[in-house]
């Protein structure tokens, strides 16, 4: 048996030492959305606020927007409103809420409470909406750009850092288009 | 293979079926995709309110008579490749899949290589060959008496 | 001041393991006898210190010492003391001491129970051991010390155990998977040795053998142990998830099986001798490698263990060391290692090469299952998974396969078996199981199952295999008592352990086959009726534990109108943490379980409720211990007690 055989036991584990050292950097929870890149689902549902106002897609195509998916159920949305208020401060991208399996007296209590960040809110009592988006718990933000398409999206509180890169992503649009 | 920090009730909510058929399909389907929040937990046993939702969906959906295909890929279009437990067959999995099959058939090829030369040699030693070579048999014996002397 | 205590020994043992890496090492390779002969004496030292630092850390638990952040993390004053006393095990920190323990443990027992081993080979075997001793514990001692303290201030009370781990299977289970992870660094220790001193003959496989096959054992038994605790804890009733937690005791398990079978050969005929080094090096390798994957967070399970990535960085490095550096070695040193015998197309070496491919292959593809998320991940390909069905559809058929050449090999001799012969053992099992097979789904079933068939036969061909080949063993002979007397307990290993494989394989086929199982919402006075058997609902009342309040079923089972079982299944509220948990009953019996789980309170007074009828189900852990205890068998044979005393070595 050629000696150069008896290196393959060792290659092979240097192989997986290097994968294994890279998986080290790898969140293995973190699942990346399957809508990326693709359109926001088509929906029609109620406003939050105005309960006989119907809500489409049209309601927000034609600049990039913020989908934030919160309820008062979820501990950490309230942590992550303080963020979502600080955005909305800067007026440079408009926030829209997907209010997500709530009740709707809770959720108006809540905005009331905390402040409104959103220029509105979908009424998503079912989770419907939230099942066609992928979610899978909230808090959830999602980055649209003006065409609908979705092209980032964060899972669990929103930070100050998070909001520097969405800039920077948003900004990179702009400057393609120029 | 400690357990910790993970839900801690088994996942039981009661869904009438009509039909057995579906039944089956229904806990088949639960059985084979994931669920998308939780550690490592097929939607079935997974007591996490989205694997709740998942498993409303699928029921609403074979009610609907939605074909097994169908509901998977409404499942892989919202959730991704993740929240299939049985990845399907695609080129980034082809070593997944036919790697096993693969590595059988180079272990038996080894085998055969290895039974050809060994045979090789026992034509050439006849019969007459002791099952332990002539110098490892002695030093076992030698071995074992020294062994078997301090006993007594 | 007594976890002060419990951190000084472990630094000691630390000083005490670096010393037995370097200094019998150094005489072995200088031929040195007095520097040689500290090993044992060194193996004694690290032990007892190591013994101290776990007292030390147990007396901590037993007085509720919550200053110390591991035992406030993992215990708590309401707990029973047996539970108190297991939780030293029950998290990160304190499952490596005991990791440290057993292995400082098996170093001690070899030490003492191979006084037959020459000096350098038994210096350079501890020598090994003190190394692998070192990397653990300056793991301890550098990320995960138990000692801890929260200081100044100290939580009143503790955070208690996780629920599930309030069980009687954490006593059990931890220790015993252990003792087989960290046995296998026996084996490799000795490959390592043969490497380096470039010997390795038929006293080599003789030494190494026994100690091998009690690791297996317990490594066998430790994942039986497992798969019955989550099977009736976890309250789905499932028994195996293809969790990477599970696959990682798998894999060095099936390594270890093939070693077993690999080390016979060698012992017996001197073959194979390269392999067996190698595969010495795997199944300790795979161990390594299992304590990664469960505890740096690469891979997500539902047993996980508290993860880290620094901790994680730590065990790659000792992985990268004691694999990369025993491989290294290997692909130096084997040619020097020389097969001498020969044998023929159709002989017991062939087939044990056989067991050893499709083993390996096995044990591959679980590793291929496990990682490959990992795999597409890193390259950036996205996120899959993989899971039951893929292990289902792949890992059975081998299976199935491998189970066809072990009958095989029960009826073939060593060297050379004529094809005639073979045949004439073969003919009649081979028609027996597969007509019982083909009528079994009919008997028991409602018709035609190609699974059950499969199954079935396959499980009868392994024992009617056996049991012609030790029927055949009292042919001519006039006593039997004799012939029973005389065989080798070796022999009789061999036969239990297969038998328990196809145990196993019926005891898997029987109950993913006719298992029946119904979620109801049910209110008191109602029935059920699953698998002839009625579940009659008697409504719940409050029943109070020693750290928690639980609602406890009533649940009256009738088979043909004869009461069978009383079934109590609870949800419970665990005090401290506020947890919830369902703590399922079982009626167990040799040929079926039925499993009550309690799920929510719904509207009026209902309950949500899972019954299971799970036939033979039993019999996947019979099967489980038959093997372990074949492993045993073989290692109280006559033979090796010559040269090691080994019972003794469970001591450890």
């Amino acid at each position: 048996m050629p000696r150069v055989l008896l290196f393959i036991p060792l290659l092979l584990f240097i192989i997986l030492a290097g994968f294994l050292w890279k998986g080290l950097s790898i969140d293995p929870r973190e699942l990346p959305s399957a809508l990326i890149d693709k359109p926001f689902p088509e929906f029609s549902l109620a406003s939050l606020q105005q309960p006989d106002r119907i809500l489409t897609k049209q309601d927000f195509l034609g600049q990039p927007v913020i989908v934030n998916v919160w309820a008062t159920w979820c501990p950490s949305c309230r942590q992550e409103h303080e963020q979502l208020l600080v955005i909305d401060q800067t007026g440079e991208i408009p926030i829209i809420g997907l209010n997500y399996k709530d009740e709707r007296d809770l959720a108006l209590q809540w905005l009331q409470q905390l402040g409104n960040p959103y220029q509105f809110n979908i009424f998503d009592e079912q989770g419907m909406l939230g099942l066609d988006l992928g979610v899978y718990g909230a808090p959830e933000t999602y980055l649209l750009d003006a065409q609908g398409i979705v092209r980032h999206r964060y899972v669990g509180v929103l930070t100050a850092q998070d909001w520097q890169e969405l800039k920077l992503m948003i900004k990179g649009w702009d400057s393609v288009k120029n | 293979m400690l357990l910790s920090s993970f839900l801690l009730s088994a996942a039981i909510d009661v869904y009438k079926f009509d039909d057995p058929e579906k039944e089956k399909r229904f806990h088949q389907l639960a059985f084979e995709l994931r669920c998308p929040k939780c550690q490592n937990q097929n939607i079935a046993d997974s007591n996490a309110e989205i694997a709740q939702d998942l498993r409303t969906k699928i029921y609403q959906m074979l009610n609907a008579d939605k074909n097994d295909n169908e509901i998977v890929d409404y499942m892989v279009e919202r959730y991704g490749d993740f929240v299939l437990y049985e990845p399907r067959v695609k080129p980034q999995t082809y070593l997944l899949w036919y790697g096993p099959g693969l590595f059988l058939l180079l272990g038996l090829v080894v085998v055969v290589l290895i039974i050809r030369s060994r045979k090789k040699a026992y034509n050439d030693t006849h019969n007459h060959e002791p099952s332990l070579s002539n110098s490892e048999a002695k030093a076992l014996d030698a071995l074992l008496k020294t062994k078997q002397g301090k006993k007594q | 001041m007594i976890p002060e205590i419990g951190e000084f020994a472990l630094i000691i043992a630390f000083f005490l393991s670096v010393v037995l890496a370097l200094v019998p090492m150094y005489g072995a390779s200088t031929a040195n006898d007095m520097w040689m002969s500290y090993a044992k004496p060194l193996a004694m030292g690290q032990f007892l210190f190591v013994i101290i630092s776990f007292v030390c850390l147990g007396y901590a638990f037993s007085q509720d010492d919550f200053s110390v952040v591991y035992v406030a993390q993992h215990s708590n004053s309401q707990m029973p003391i047996q539970f108190k006393l297991s939780a030293i095990w029950g998290g990160h920190e304190g499952s490596l001491l005991l990791w440290a323990l057993i292995l400082t443990g098996w170093t001690f027992a070899v030490s003492r129970f191979s006084k037959a081993l020459p000096l350098d080979m038994l210096a350079r075997v501890l020598s090994v051991m003190g190394i692998v001793a070192t990397g653990f514990i300056s793991f301890l001692l550098i990320t995960s010390s138990p000692f801890a303290r929260y200081l100044p201030r100290f939580p009143a009370d503790g955070a208690d155990l996780n629920p599930l781990l309030q069980d009687f299977g954490l006593i059990v289970h931890p220790p015993m998977l252990y003792m087989g992870y960290v046995g296998f660094s026996v084996a490799f220790a000795f490959a390592i040795a043969a490497l380096l001193s470039g010997r390795m003959d038929a006293a080599w496989a003789r030494w190494a053998r026994p100690w091998t096959n009690i690791a297996w054992a317990f490594l066998g038994m430790g994942i039986t142990l497992g798969s019955w605790w989550a099977y009736y804890e976890l309250g789905w009733g499932g028994w195996w998830f293809w969790d990477p937690v599970e696959n990682a005791s798998l894999m060095p398990w099936l390594v270890g099986t093939a070693l077993v079978h690999s080390l016979a050969a060698t012992e017996k005929r001197g073959v194979f001798k390269s392999w067996t080094l190698l595969l010495a090096i795997f199944a300790f390798s795979l161990s390594l490698l299992g304590t990664f994957l469960v505890r740096s967070g690469v891979l997500t399970s539902v047993h996980a263990f508290a993860s880290d990535p620094e901790r994680g960085f730590f065990i790659l490095m000792l992985l990268a060391v004691t694999m990369g550096g025993s491989l290294t070695l290997y692909a130096l040193k084997a040619p020097n290692v020389k097969s001498e015998s020969s044998f023929s197309w159709l002989s017991r070496e062939v087939l044990l090469l056989v067991n050893n491919v499709f083993l390996t292959v096995m044990a591959i593809t679980v590793l291929l299952g496990t990682l490959y998320p990992l795999l597409i991940d890193a390259l950036g390909q996205g996120k899959i998974s993989v899971g039951p069905p893929y292990f289902n559809a792949v890992f059975v058929p081998i299976m199935c396969t491998m189970a066809l050449a072990m009958g095989v090999s029960i009826a073939v001799r060593w060297r050379e078996t004529t094809l005639q012969s073979v045949l004439n053992k073969l003919w009649k099992p081979a028609v027996l199981s597969i007509l019982i097979g083909l009528g079994f789904p009919f008997i028991y079933g409602n018709g035609f199952d190609a699974r059950v068939f499969l199954g079935i036969s396959v499980g009868l061909w392994i024992i009617s295999t056996v049991g012609t080949e030790f029927i055949g063993k009292f042919r001519n002979t006039q006593s039997i008592t004799n012939r029973l007397r005389q065989l080798p307990l070796s022999y009789y290993g061999m036969m239990v352990a297969h038998v328990g494989v196809a145990v196993t394989a019926i005891g898997i086929t029987l109950v993913t086959s006719y298992s029946e199982e119904r979620d109801m919402s049910m209110h008191k006075g109602d029935t059920v009726e699953i698998a002839g058997y009625q579940f009659t609902f008697q409504g719940t009342h409050v029943v109070k534990g020693a750290n928690y309040m639980a609602d406890q079923a009533t649940i009256e089972v009738v088979e043909d109108g004869q009461p069978v079982a009383t079934l109590r299944p609870e949800k419970r509220r665990y005090n401290v943490k506020n947890a919830m948990m369902t703590e399922a009953d079982i009626d167990a019996s040799l040929f079926r379980d039925l499993y009550v789980a309690l799920g929510e309170p719904l509207e009026q007074g209902a309950w949500a409720v899972r019954m299971h009828y799970k036939p033979y189900v039993r019999w996947l852990w019979l099967g489980g211990i038959l093997m372990a205890l074949g492993g045993l068998l073989t290692v109280a044979d006559k033979r090796y007690r010559q040269s090691s005393p080994n019972q003794e070595a469970t001591h450890a």
